[in-house]
């Protein structure tokens, strides 16, 4: 299924969950994740489910002042 | 040989902590975490801020993060805003780095009103702070040079206030020391220098004026050698605060001999 991933269309496997999506996408350390504009907490990474469609914003920190 | 010892300043204490230096920075510009990482640690900065962005999909695994590099074990991180140009961004931002900080509160908030200059959205700023403060999140506040707006923000609740010295990056320093001034003795938190210092000498003049401190960015990253100014830096605000401290002379518009009048035997 298609999803909007960081601004851009990306295709993941159906059922995915937030934790499924950081693992293939070997992202680690500290980050942040907004489903639709909500928030999820990291503790529900790995229930919270992916739908067809979902815009989905991973952030981290950078340099800036 | 002079053993005197030199009274010792008060910690900045705010946001739920006590803070020796007075010099806040940065991570913005430099050529890479490396020389981020030696010239944090040659400014001696204890407060340092971050950006919150898009991760890249499909980087480098490799590649160290700023968070590993700055830790936040050894620094008080302090995400901004910077790049937004309403309150629903700002606030936005804020929430997303209070979750990728396990819950961390305290933030810099810039809401910005023009690409030219980055002089900040005033109207904007007010209803993001409005609402962050009513969130629990501590809020540091970028903001003009106007005493009235910084007097309001302070009564918003924000912990402290962050007026420009001249526009982020311009390096232009301190264009209205008055104002600021002005905006330091009404204060009843901590004020800060936020953008507009250029060298040192800018810095020294922001806590002469009585500020609490400074915060910059490319100021130092900028500059030919970071390692060396961001020393700089951490002198100037360090000189700058004990003649403060210390009270200047009032200028005068003619001499006052240094040496007696008296006793001469010519």
């Amino acid at each position: 299924m298609q999803i909007v991933l960081n601004g851009k269309p990306f295709e993941i496997k159906e059922n995915a969950t937030v934790g499924d999506l950081l693992q293939e996408l070997d992202l680690q350390g500290k980050l942040a994740v907004e489903i639709n504009r909500e928030i999820i907490p990291r503790s529900t990474f790995r229930s919270r489910p992916i739908r067809a469609g979902d815009e989905i914003e991973i952030v981290h920190a950078i340099g800036g002042g | 040989m002079n053993t005197e010892v030199i009274k010792e300043d008060n910690p900045l204490s705010f946001a739920g902590g006590t803070f020796h230096s007075r010099l806040l920075v940065g991570t913005g510009k430099y050529r890479d975490l490396e020389e981020t990482r030696r010239a944090i640690e040659a400014s001696g900065a204890e407060i340092v801020t971050v950006a919150i962005r898009r991760t890249n999909i499909g980087q480098d695994k490799n590649e160290p993060s700023l968070l590993e590099v700055i830790s936040p074990d050894n620094y008080t991180i302090l995400p901004n805003t910077a790049g937004c140009y309403d309150a629903e961004s700002a606030i936005r931002t804020c929430q997303m780095a209070r979750e990728l900080l396990d819950g961390h509160t305290l933030v810099k908030l810039e809401v910005l009103g023009d690409e030219k200059t980055l002089f900040p959205d005033i109207p904007e700023t007010l209803v993001a702070a409005e609402k962050l403060i009513a969130d629990d999140f501590q809020v540091m506040v970028y903001t003009n040079d106007d005493p009235v707006m910084a007097k309001r923000f302070e009564e918003l609740g924000c912990i402290a206030v962050m007026p420009l010295a001249a526009p982020i990056g311009s390096g232009l320093g301190i264009r209205n020391p008055y104002n600021i001034r002005t905006i330091v003795e009404n204060a009843g938190v901590p004020i800060l220098v936020d953008a507009g210092v250029g060298t040192a000498s800018d810095a020294a003049i922001a806590m002469e004026l009585g500020c609490d401190g400074v915060l910059m960015n490319t100021a130092i990253a900028g500059a030919d050698d970071p390692v060396l100014m961001a020393s700089a830096m951490k002198k100037a605000v360090e000189a700058g605060r004990e003649a403060w401290l210390a009270g200047r002379i009032p200028r005068r518009a003619y001499a006052t001999a240094s040496s007696p009048i008296d006793g001469t035997f010519f």
